[in-house]
């Protein structure tokens, strides 16, 4: 993975770059020992670092905005970055750049039941939201696994999903405003407490821009009252068709479950092994969550195992408590720690139309048995979004570069099939090279554009996204 | 305005070969169910027309951008689904004619009471495809639900009234019809208290999914499997002791501001916080204006007197209010000034997108 040379000019002026931050921020905002900024040399994606010039860590909006201003005026690049968990690079910074981590603002600003919304600064983590509000009864619903630890602008930025959103939707769906900063130092909202745009519809395009069209400092959230109950059902089958075909039938049937999840059986047998939830050893495992009151869930499970049993399930485990449910979701939410246990992984993020499913399956199969490498696959099957982990051994040579080149191929089936290269986790650099498999350079020109107009000297986050060669004219001038 | 012939490409190629030969504005419709004059040489999309791919156990759909709605509605009624935003049918507020298409629907984003419940238009848009001001056909999103994978334009261009490019298809998810609907009806002539009623059922976890005030009562509707939309409509109506369930169907009036399609008057599509839409609301029809609230109070109608600055008497930091029917003028343009960046951003979009004009409105 390549990143762009790092202005020596940049790199020449760190002293004077320092003393302007350090004239406009809290002595304890700039971090600049190379020590400390080893913290910051990397993301969640963690193959690939390079610490920044500096970071920052602003208190406000203002602060945010008089940094960038700096930054501006010296033609710094700038890297966004939230809690720092992106799979995807998002916030791998350059030698040149400055890395502006807004962790600190995490402040709660409004919350208001009667308008069903909450305004947070963007560096609060998005349980804590829900965290505010919960004993109220209520929830923010994008639910990214990561969610202890992630940020909402992090979330803003790569438009995060999470297992939940099959009914709720994702952070675009779940956003209404923001405040942000753009790389002038401009102050800008977006959107506010109402539910639409007066005309064009910016905050759109900002939600999954991944840091590149400015730093969002605030946002309001959609809140929404918790459910009176949620309970999930377990089902088993011998063939990833046959639960290919039930998750169909089930999203035909007017059931909306909260979620529905999808394990393999490789998957399954290493959780098996991790948390013992008491899975069956089987080719494919759903687990499908329903909201309501008792008698609701009664109805819904009841109608979702009427459906399951037309397609001869190999076992169905209905949860009747708080404890079953618990363990029926145990080996589920364990899946990524049970995979890093046997090795190091990569976690793939393509999405795939569902009717795709066992076809894609059996590729990946095919292509794992190609590479030499083996794969679990977990998802989120009520709206295809895959999530092939890859074992690899990062202390063996080569084997990284393997397990990128299958991934890479995985993705390309993906997009193959009518999906796309990722559904929640974002292009950052980690897909960035493979935008030309989904994208013609047309298409990719329409969306420089947005970001010649929000960034017209390509200085936020601007090796992340689209492949250098293709941004190289815009990153250069 | 001269009479002109009426542009048709019937592809997208085609449309792109007239745009890359265009010389001068383009007065674009689809079934001008919502046109009014324009400068410029008119050109109609409702030829680029069909559904391309529709399938129901995915919950999605693929159409051109001149399929009526009547064709997506009924194709998608075979298989018990719908398109859940609601499209506003502005025929009888606007006294037009002609068949309302998909791609009038997604420039324009205006959607029913069940915004609060599954979203717009925009909300449901998982791609498109468009021919920008220079010719140049663009994709963007693509027809699966989660899709995070470069820039949103698909989104920003709908609502954005063809300023950026003419789509030419459109991926939407869709979802099934339900199994029952009930609306309850509670009396109320006070808006803030409308408000508040709705603001109680909403913030109940009875998925309440439409919630709007006539001028004389709130009415709120619950869908789903008939066992459990019997349950939570006595739940609601336990929170709220005088709501009574009601016989036939209001939503579909409510969705096209029906009360107002006969009055001489002009009118306002206001989108603005709950609260405010309450507040604002009371104060509007103490000035003797008439006023309608859905979005459980964040979309309010207003019918004033032809001329009439609505945006002067809502005074100042609400959201954004649209001429929908009235004639805009230089201190009341059809939509609501934005803020200097927002203003000067939005202009340098349509500048990338439109270098030559074609598709600006004066």
């Amino acid at each position: 993975m390549q990143m762009p040379v790092p202005r020596t000019t940049v790199i020449a002026r760190r002293a004077e770059i320092l003393a302007a931050l350090q004239a406009i921020l809290p002595v304890d905002a700039v971090i600049e020992q190379a020590s400390e900024l080893k913290a910051y040399e990397c993301d969640a994606l963690t193959a690939y670092r390079c610490p920044p010039l500096a970071v920052v860590l602003p208190r406000t909006t203002e602060e945010v905005a008089s940094v960038l201003k700096v930054c501006h005026q010296f033609g710094v690049p700038v890297i966004p970055r939230g809690a720092g968990t992106s799979l995807a690079g998002g916030s791998l910074p350059t030698a040149d750049s400055i890395v502006v981590g807004i962790a600190r603002m995490s402040a709660v600003l409004e919350v208001d039941f009667e308008d069903r919304l909450i305004r947070v600064q963007s560096g609060r983590t998005n349980l804590s939201v829900t965290g505010k509000i919960s004993d109220e009864g209520w929830f923010y619903a994008p639910d990214p696994s990561s969610q202890l630890a992630c940020a909402i602008s992090g979330n803003i930025a790569m438009n995060s999903g999470g297992a939940h959103c099959l009914k709720y939707g994702v952070t675009v769906n779940n956003l209404l405003g923001v405040r942000m900063v753009l790389m002038d130092g401009t102050i800008m909202d977006l959107g506010g407490g109402h539910m639409d745009a007066g005309d064009l519809d910016l905050l759109s395009v900002v939600c999954g821009s991944e840091g590149q069209l400015g730093i969002v400092t605030e946002a309001t959230l959609r809140i929404l009252p918790k459910p009176e109950g949620a309970r999930p059902i377990l089902i088993a089958f011998d063939s990833a068709s046959v639960a290919g075909a039930c998750v169909s039938d089930i999203i035909r049937s007017g059931l909306l479950p909260v979620a529905i999840e999808y394990m393999d059986r490789p998957c399954i047998r290493a959780c098996e092994a991790f948390a013992k939830a008491g899975y069956p050893d089987c080719e494919a495992l759903l687990i499908i969550e329903v909201e309501g009151s008792d008698a609701e869930i009664a109805h819904q499970l009841g109608l979702i195992r009427a459906l399951a049993d037309t397609h001869a399930p190999r076992e169905i485990r209905e949860s009747r408590s708080a404890e079953e449910s618990a363990k029926i979701w145990l080996g589920r939410k364990s899946a990524f720690g049970a995979m890093g246990q046997i090795n190091d992984y990569m976690c793939l993020d393509g999405t795939i139309p569902i009717g795709e499913l066992p076809h894609v399956l059996q590729r990946i199969g095919d292509l794992s048995q190609q590479y030499g490498l083996e794969v679990a696959n977990v998802f989120h099957a009520g709206d295809g979004n895959m999530h092939p982990l890859i074992l690899f051994d990062a202390n063996k040579p080569g084997d990284l570069e393997r397990c990128e080149k299958f991934g890479a191929d995985i993705l390309r089936l993906c997009v193959e099939v009518g999906g796309c290269l990722t559904g929640e986790h974002g292009v950052g650099v980690e897909k960035r090279d493979l935008m030309l498999v989904q994208f013609n350079r047309d298409d990719l020109e329409a969306q420089m554009l947005v970001k010649d107009a929000f960034d017209p000297h390509w200085l936020l986050n601007p090796a992340k996204v689209f492949p250098l060669e293709v941004s190289e004219a815009r990153r250069s001038q | 305005m001269t009479t002109l012939t009426m542009l048709s490409p019937s592809n997208e190629n085609e449309l792109a070969e007239i745009l890359r030969g265009a010389t001068g504005r383009l007065a674009i419709r689809g079934s001008a169910t919502r046109h009014y004059p324009q400068e410029g040489t008119p050109l109609t999309t409702h030829a680029i027309s069909g559904v391309q791919l529709y399938e129901p156990g995915a919950l999605t759909l693929v159409a051109r951008v001149g399929t009526p709605i009547t064709e997506i509605d009924a194709l998608l009624a075979q298989n018990n689904q719908r398109l859940p935003f609601e499209p506003m049918d502005h025929r009888p507020l606007l006294h037009t004619t002609g068949e309302p298409t998909i791609g009038g629907m997604i420039g324009l984003n205006h959607c029913g009471p069940r915004r609060l419940q599954v979203g717009s238009a925009r909300d449901l848009l998982l791609g498109l495809r468009l021919v920008d001001g220079t010719g140049r056909i663009i994709k963007n999103g693509g027809r699966v639900m989660k899709n995070v994978t470069g820039y949103d334009l698909a989104r920003l261009n709908c609502g954005a009234r063809g300023g950026l490019g003419i789509i030419t298809e459109v991926c939407l998810k869709v979802l099934p019809m339900p199994e029952a609907t009930t609306t309850l009806a509670l009396p109320e002539t006070d808006p803030e208290q409308a408000v508040r009623t709705m603001a109680a059922a909403l913030g109940s976890p009875y998925e309440v999914t439409g919630a709007a005030w006539d001028g004389a009562t709130v009415l709120l509707r619950v869908e789903g499997f008939a066992q459990s939309v019997h349950y939570r409509t006595s739940r609601l109506a336990h929170l709220l002791p005088s709501a009574v369930s009601i016989e036939g169907n209001p939503w579909p009036a409510i969705r096209d501001c029906l009360r107002f399609a006969d009055q001489k008057t002009d009118v306002w599509r206001v989108s603005l916080r709950a609260s405010q839409g309450g507040l604002a609301a009371r104060r509007l029809r103490d000035k003797g204006i008439d006023v309608q609230l859905d979005w459980g109070g964040a979309l309010l109608w207003a019918s004033t007197t032809s001329g009439t600055d609505l945006r002067m008497l809502l005074g100042r930091g609400y959201g954004h209010a649209t001429l929908l029917r009235g004639n805009p003028g230089p201190t009341t343009p059809e939509l609501e000034p934005q803020s200097a960046p927002v203003a000067m951003l939005s202009e340098q979009l349509r500048r990338s997108f439109d270098p030559r004009d074609l598709f600006r409105r004066s």
